[in-house]
C-alpha cells in the first residue's frame, strides 16, 4: 500500500523532471553559500584559535617596560623576587618572499607549547638541540620551504601546530638571530605565583603590568567580519528558501487532483502526509549534500581572498587552507531540513485544510488578496520600527544587524502592498481594454510572484548597500594614497653605501630626494616602526592628517613631537596633547594621527635628526624622489642603468598605486562575489515562480487569445510583464538599497574596522545593476513565454473544455 | 602528559631511555662529560661550587624539626643542575639547566613545589666563595657554608631558617669518591650532616616557630647509576645517641647494591660497604596506583643497629616533573631518632 502511495506520489516528479531540478537546485543554492561561509568562518576561528592556545597570547597578563625592551636585569630583578613569569622575545625576520614574525619564548618556561610537543614527539628534537646554539625553528610547513631557503638561520623543524606566518623558537636562538640576545620584548605572568609575592612596585617600579585583553582586539574585529560574511550567507539562504518556496509551492499545486484521487480512494490524510514529508526530506538532504559539495568549491575558492583580507585589515593569521569538518557537515544538512520545512510548511498547512473532494480554485494557490497585502506591510513596518527600536536601545555590532534585519525584512514585507499600489498607478494610464487587461493581470499575478519579487528585492538592496560602501571606502583609499604616495619614484638601494651613492647622484636632476628612513623598535610589548622625515613641504601639503592642527609639521621639525598613526592611538588611546614614551629618555608629545588603512602594526614619524638618538641601526636605502612627469621614465631608466640594483628596486608611484589597489580589491573579492551569487539566486527565485504561475496561465490567457490576440502578442506581453514587475522592485530597492549603505558604513563599519568613512554615491552603478536586474528578469520569462509561443491552439481551446 | 613535564623528561632523561635505565637518565654514559676519578681529593671552598663538565649535581638539604605546638615537620630544599653540554657560558643559549625542589611535610599534609631555569642568564646558580645557591627567590647563603640562610616559597607555603653546622664536612666512600655499582659508577658526594636549624614555617594555618637539625648533601657525577638500576632507597637517619647513618640501596635488576656511612657523634665517618648494611620493605602506602614502602626495617650488624623506620606522612610524594618520595621518619629499636628517607623509581 505504502509503496503503491509513493510511486503515484513519485511519479509527479518524474512527469516534471525540471521541477525536480528546481527544487533540488533551490535547496543546494540555499545550502551552498550558507555552508560555504560557515565553513570560512569556522576555518578562520580555528587559525585564531590555534594562535591563542599555543602562543598563549592575551591569554595572560604581561609585564613591559614602557620605555622599551626589557633587560636581562629587570628579568632578573622579577625572577629574584619570586615571580614566575616566562620571557619573551619578538621581532620580524626577514626570510625568502617576505618578512614574517619571530616569536621567541623561554621553552622552559612557557606555559603551553604543544608545537614543541608534537615536534619532538614526531622527531625525537632533543631539547639540547632547541636550547643551546643553533637552537631550532619551529614553523608551518609553508614557511618552513621558506625558511630552509634563507641562508644563515638554524634548522627548521615542520610544525602545523604553529599560527600562520610565525616562526616559533627558544628565546635564546631568537636573540641570536635578532641580535641584542639579552633583550626581552616583554614577560608574561604565569598562573601560579608564590605565596607572599611583594607587590610589582616594590619589586620593579620601572615596569608595568598589562592585563590579559582575553582575545584581543583583533577578536572583536575579526568577530565583525565573521558577522558580516554569516549576514551574507543567512541572506542567501533566505533568498535560496524563496525557490524551495515557489517550487514545492507549484508541487503541491498541481498534485492536487492526485491527491484527491488517492484520498478517493481511502489513503487516510495522516499517512499521506506522512509520505509527503518523507519525500521532501530525501529531497532536502539529497539537495543540502548537493550544497555542501558546491558550497565546499565556494569556499574553497573565496578562502584565500579572505586569509588575505583579514590579514590585510586585522593583521590575523588565517591559512588559506579548508579542511572538512564533520560538525560542519552536519551544521549544513540540518540547515537544509530545517530550511525545506520551512519554506514547505504553507503548502502543508493548505494541504491540511483541504476539503476531501474539493475542486481547486482559480486562486487557491496564490490566494493573496490586497487585503493581505495590507497586513503584511502592516507587519513589515513593524519590523522596521523593531530595528530602529533596537539602535537606539543598545549599541555595537548587533544593534546595528538588528536594524539591518528589521529594514530589510521590514521593506520585504512591504513590497506587495507598495507594488500593488504602483500597480493601480499604472492602470490609472491604460487607455485601452488591452492594457486595462495588462495591468489588471499583473496585479492578478502578483500575490504568486511577491516571494521571489521579496527575493529580488533584498538581493538588489545588498547589492547597492555594499556596493556603495566598498566603493566609498575604494574612493577614500584612492585618495588617502594620492595622499601618500605623492613622490613620483621610489628606489631602494643594496646597502647604505649604495644608498649614498644615489642620493648624490640624484642631485644632478633634482634637489628634493625624500630620504625614507625607518626604525622598527618596540613600544609596550608590540613592534612599532619609526619613521624619520624630512622637512619638505610634499608633507605639509598631502600627508593624511585626522587631526590637522596650525603648526603640527613645525613642532615635529624642531624635534618636539610626533605623529602616531590611527592603529597606535586606537590602541595605545593616545591623541594630539598624549605623551609618548619610545625608548628611555625619549618621550614626544603626540602632535597628530594619521590615518594608515591597511597596515596593522604601529607607526610614529619624526624628524630625521630625531632618528639617531635611537641608538638603533637606521638603514639608509630608500628614496622618495619629487621630479617633473615628464622626468619619471629617464631617471628610472638611468638610475638603473648607472647602479646595480635588484629588481623591483626602483617603483614609480603610478605603479605602486596600482599595486596597492590590486591589494584592496583583492580585500573585497569576497564581498563582490557573495553579492553576485545573491543576484543570482534572486534571479533563479523569479525564474521559478513564474514557471510556477505558468500552470495557472493558460486559462487566464485562453480568453484573451480567443479574443484575437496572437500568441506572439501574449508572449511578449509575458516578457513585458516580468520585466516590469523587476523595473518597479528596482526602483523600491534603490533607496532600501542606499539605506543599507548608510547604516554599514555609519554603523557596522566603525564597529567592524575601527574606521569611519564618507558616504560617496554612485548613480551610474545603479543603472548597471537595474540593468542587470532587468536582464534577469528578461531571461527568466523568456522559457514561459517561448512556451507559450509554442503552445498549440489546441490546448488553448481546450480550456474551455477543462474544468482546469 | 603535561607538556613541560614531557620537554623535561626529554631533558634530563637523554635518547635510547629503557625501562631500566634509572631515575632521571642517570645511567647513561658520560661522552664529553667529566668522569669521577677515585683518588681525587675535594677541596673546599671551591667544591662547594658547581661542576659544570659533569652531567649532574645537587645541592640537597633536608631537616627534621620541632614545632613551638610540639609537633614534627620536616622540610625539604633541593637546587639540582643539569647539563646538556659539559660547559658553562653566559645567556639564554647556557646548556646548563637548574630544577628546584622545596617541601614542607607534617603529619597530616605535604606541600611542595618546583622551579626551572637555565644557567648563563642570572635566573638561577652557585657560587662558593661567600657561599650562595638560588634559583628565582629560593635561596641558600651565608657568609660560609656553615652559617646559611635557607628560604624558599610555594603557592601554599613558604619557609625561612638559619643553619649553624656543629660539626665537620663528612666525605662518603673513598675520601668522597661514592660507588655507586658492582660495575663501578661512582659520584663525589660530601655532607654537612650536623646542621642546628632554628626559623619559622609560614604554612596555610599560619606562620610556625621551628627548631631542629638539617643535613645537606652535595653529590655531582655524569654516571652514578648502572645501566640496569632503576631506582633508589635512601636514608640519612640522627640517633638521639649523636651517631648518623647514611644508606643506600640501589635496585639493580637482579641483585642490591647497598652501602652508606657511619657517623660517629664527633664528627667521625667509617664506610659501609656493599652487602654490610639491609633494608627491607615492611609496611606499604598504594596511592594512585603506587606502591610504596613506607616502612623499613634496617640491620647494621658491625654497629649493632636492628631499628625500624617509619614515615612521619606516607603521603609525602613529590608529584614534581621528576617524581618520587620524599619526606621525614622516626626511627624505634635500637637506635631512636628521626631522619628522612627518600625513595626514587617507584612511579
Amino acid at each position: 500500500m505504502t509503496s503503491a502511495i509513493l510511486q503515484t506520489i513519485w511519479s509527479h516528479w518524474r512527469r516534471h523532471p525540471l521541477q525536480l531540478a528546481t527544487l533540488l537546485s533551490g535547496i543546494a543554492l540555499a545550502t551552498a553559500l550558507w555552508s560555504a561561509v560557515q565553513a570560512i568562518n569556522t576555518e578562520a576561528r580555528a587559525n585564531y584559535a590555534r594562535a591563542v592556545q599555543h602562543l598563549a597570547a592575551g591569554s595572560f597578563d604581561r609585564i613591559v617596560d614602557p620605555s622599551g625592551p626589557m633587560t636581562l636585569t629587570q628579568y632578573q630583578k622579577l625572577r629574584r623576587a619570586g615571580w614566575q613569569v616566562a620571557a619573551v622575545r619578538e621581532g620580524r625576520l626577514a626570510v625568502a618572499g617576505g618578512r614574517v614574525d619571530l616569536l621567541g619564548v623561554d621553552l622552559l618556561s612557557y606555559p603551553t607549547l604543544p608545537a614543541i610537543a608534537e615536534a619532538s614527539d614526531v622527531q625525537g628534537i632533543a631539547p639540547v638541540d632547541a636550547l643551546t646554539a643553533p637552537g631550532r625553528l619551529f614553523a608551518r610547513p609553508d614557511l618552513a620551504d621558506r625558511l630552509r631557503t634563507t641562508s644563515g638561520l638554524p634548522p627548521v623543524i615542520e610544525s602545523t601546530q604553529v599560527p600562520v606566518g610565525t616562526v616559533l623558537t627558544d628565546i635564546g636562538t631568537a636573540g641570536a638571530i635578532l641580535g641584542s640576545p639579552e633583550q626581552i620584548s616583554h614577560v608574561i605572568i604565569l598562573t601560579e605565583q608564590p605565596k607572599g609575592l611583594p607587590p610589582l612596585a616594590e619589586v620593579a617600579p620601572d615596569l608595568t603590568r598589562i592585563a590579559a585583553q582575553g582575545d584581543g582586539d583583533i577578536a572583536s574585529l575579526t568577530d565583525s567580519f565573521h558577522l558580516n560574511l554569516t549576514a551574507f550567507g543567512l541572506l542567501s539562504f533566505a533568498v535560496g528558501l524563496f525557490i524551495v518556496h515557489g517550487t514545492v509551492g507549484l508541487a503541491f499545486e498541481q498534485r492536487r487532483p492526485m491527491i484527491r484521487t488517492l484520498r478517493a480512494l481511502g489513503v487516510p490524510m495522516a499517512q499521506l502526509r506522512h509520505l509527503l514529508v518523507v519525500e521532501l526530506m530525501a529531497l532536502a538532504l539529497l539537495g543540502g549534500a548537493a550544497g555542501l559539495i558546491l558550497g565546499l568549491y565556494i569556499a574553497a575558492a573565496l578562502l584565500p581572498d579572505v586569509a588575505a583580507t583579514l590579514r590585510g585589515l586585522y593583521g590575523a593569521p588565517v591559512d588559506g587552507t579548508l579542511t572538512i569538518r564533520p560538525m560542519w557537515v552536519a551544521s549544513g544538512l540540518g540547515m537544509a531540513l530545517v530550511g525545506t520545512g520551512l519554506a514547505s510548511a504553507q503548502a502543508f498547512w493548505r494541504l491540511a485544510r483541504l476539503p476531501l473532494l474539493s475542486t481547486p480554485g482559480q486562486q487557491a494557490w496564490s490566494g493573496q488578496t490586497q487585503d493581505s497585502a495590507g497586513k503584511l506591510a502592516m507587519v513589515g513596518l513593524g519590523l522596521v520600527g523593531l530595528g530602529i527600536f533596537a539602535v537606539m536601545l543598545g549599541d555595537g555590532l548587533i544593534a546595528g544587524f538588528a536594524l539591518l534585519a528589521g529594514l530589510l525584512m521590514g521593506a520585504a514585507l512591504c513590497l506587495p502592498y507598495l507594488l500593488s499600489h504602483l500597480l493601480n498607478l499604472g492602470a490609472r494610464t491604460a487607455r485601452s481594454a488591452l492594457s486595462d487587461w495588462i495591468w489588471a493581470d499583473m496585479k492578478a499575478q502578483l500575490p504568486g510572484l511577491s516571494l521571489a519579487l521579496m527575493a529580488l528585492l533584498l538581493a538588489m538592496a545588498a547589492n547597492i548597500g555594499v556596493g556603495t560602501m566598498v566603493s566609498s571606502f575604494r574612493l577614500t583609499f584612492t585618495g588617502w594614497l594620492d595622499q601618500r604616495l605623492t613622490s613620483e619614484l621610489y628606489v631602494t638601494a643594496r646597502d647604505d653605501a649604495q644608498g649614498t651613492a644615489i642620493e648624490t647622484w640624484l642631485a644632478q636632476y633634482t634637489d628634493r630626494v625624500l630620504p625614507i628612513q625607518s626604525l622598527e623598535m618596540e613600544h609596550a610589548g608590540t613592534p612599532i616602526f619609526v619613521y624619520g622625515v624630512v622637512d619638505d613641504q610634499t608633507y605639509r601639503d598631502h600627508w593624511p592628517l585626522l587631526t590637522p592642527r596650525q603648526g603640527v609639521w613645525d613642532r615635529i621639525m624642531q624635534g618636539q613631537a610626533i605623529l602616531i598613526n590611527e592603529q597606535m592611538a586606537r590602541r595605545n588611546d593616545l591623541w594630539p596633547g598624549d605623551r609618548v614614551t619610545l625608548a628611555p629618555d625619549l618621550t614626544y608629545e603626540v602632535a597628530g594621527v594619521y590615518s594608515d588603512y591597511g597596515n596593522p602594526t604601529a607607526q610614529a614619524i619624526v624628524s630625521v635628526d630625531e632618528l639617531p638618538r635611537f641608538n638603533l641601526p637606521v638603514p639608509n636605502r630608500r628614496f622618495g624622489i619629487r621630479l617633473k612627469p615628464e622626468q619619471v621614465s629617464q631617471v628610472a631608466r638611468d638610475l638603473r642603468a648607472t647602479f646595480d640594483l635588484l629588481p623591483g628596486a626602483v617603483i614609480d608611484q603610478g605603479n605602486l598605486k596600482a599595486r596597492s589597489m590590486e591589494m584592496f580589491d583583492k580585500t573585497f573579492v569576497v564581498t563582490g562575489a557573495l553579492n553576485i551569487l545573491t543576484l543570482g539566486v534572486a534571479g533563479f527565485a523569479i525564474f521559478t515562480s513564474l514557471l510556477t504561475l505558468w500552470t495557472q496561465r493558460l486559462p487566464q490567457l485562453a480568453p484573451v487569445w480567443a479574443m484575437g490576440i496572437t500568441r506572439r502578442q501574449l508572449a511578449g506581453l509575458e516578457l513585458m510583464r516580468s520585466v516590469i514587475l523587476a523595473a518597479l522592485t528596482t526602483l523600491l530597492a534603490l533607496p532600501l538599497g542606499l539605506m543599507l549603505g548608510w547604516v554599514l558604513l555609519t554603523v557596522i563599519n566603525v564597529e567592524a574596522f575601527g574606521w569611519r568613512l564618507p558616504m560617496f554615491v554612485f548613480p551610474l552603478e545603479w543603472v548597471k545593476l537595474g540593468a542587470l536586474a532587468l536582464a534577469t528578469a528578461l531571461v527568466a520569462g523568456l522559457l514561459p513565454a517561448r512556451r507559450l509561443l509554442q503552445v498549440p491552439p489546441s490546448d488553448l481551446l481546450k480550456v474551455f473544455a477543462h474544468e482546469r | 602528559m603535561n607538556v613541560r613535564m614531557f620537554l623535561l623528561v626529554l631533558l634530563f632523561a637523554l635518547p635510547g631511555a629503557s625501562l631500566a635505565q634509572g631515575f632521571a637518565g642517570l645511567g647513561t654514559d658520560a661522552e664529553g662529560f667529566a668522569v669521577p676519578k677515585r683518588g681525587t681529593a675535594l677541596q673546599f671552598p671551591r667544591d662547594h661550587g658547581p661542576h659544570p663538565a659533569f652531567r649532574i649535581e645537587w645541592w640537597y638539604v633536608t631537616a627534621n624539626l620541632t614545632g613551638a605546638d610540639g609537633r614534627d615537620y620536616g622540610i625539604q630544599w633541593t637546587l639540582f643542575r643539569s647539563a646538556l653540554r659539559p660547559f658553562d657560558q653566559d645567556g639564554w643559549q647556557s646548556p646548563q639547566l637548574w630544577m628546584g625542589h622545596a617541601a614542607v611535610t607534617t603529619p597530616q599534609a605535604h606541600f611542595f613545589d618546583e622551579r626551572f631555569a637555565r644557567g648563563g642568564i642570572g635566573q638561577a646558580g652557585v657560587t662558593s666563595q661567600p657561599f650562595e645557591a638560588w634559583i628565582d627567590d629560593w635561596q641558600m647563603a651565608g657568609p660560609s657554608f656553615d652559617d646559611l640562610r635557607l628560604t624558599a616559597s610555594g603557592a601554599e607555603f613558604t619557609y625561612d631558617l638559619t643553619l649553624q653546622s656543629t660539626g665537620p664536612l663528612v666525605a662518603h666512600g673513598d675520601r668522597g669518591y661514592s660507588v655507586k655499582s658492582a660495575a663501578g659508577q661512582a659520584s663525589y658526594y660530601y655532607s654537612q650532616p650536623a646542621y642546628q636549624v632554628t626559623g619559622t614555617l609560614d604554612l596555610p594555618g599560619g606562620p610556625m616557630p621551628v627548631t631542629g637539625w638539617a643535613w645537606l648533601d652535595r653529590e655531582w657525577s655524569s654516571q652514578p647509576l648502572a645501566e640496569d638500576q632503576s631506582g633508589w632507597d635512601w636514608f640519612s637517619l640522627t640517633f638521639d645517641s649523636g651517631d648518623r647513618l647514611m644508606a643506600f640501596r640501589l635496585r639493580g635488576e637482579s641483585d642490591l647494591f647497598t652501602s652508606g656511612t657511619w657517623i660517629t657523634a664527633d664528627g667521625q665517618a667509617a664506610p659501609i660497604g656493599n652487602g654490610q648494611v639491609t633494608a627491607t620493605p615492611t609496611t606499604w602506602d598504594e596511592t594512585d596506583g603506587r606502591r610504596i614502602p613506607i616502612g623499613w626495617h634496617l640491620h647494621l650488624p658491625d654497629r649493632d643497629l636492628d631499628v625500624e623506620i617509619a614515615a612521619l606522612n606516607p603521603k609525602a610524594w613529590m608529584g614534581t616533573a621528576f617524581a618520587y618520595w620524599e619526606g621525614p621518619v622516626r626511627v624505634s629499636g635500637s637506635h631512636q631518632g628521626k631522619g628522612y628517607l627518600e625513595m626514587t623509581g617507584y612511579d
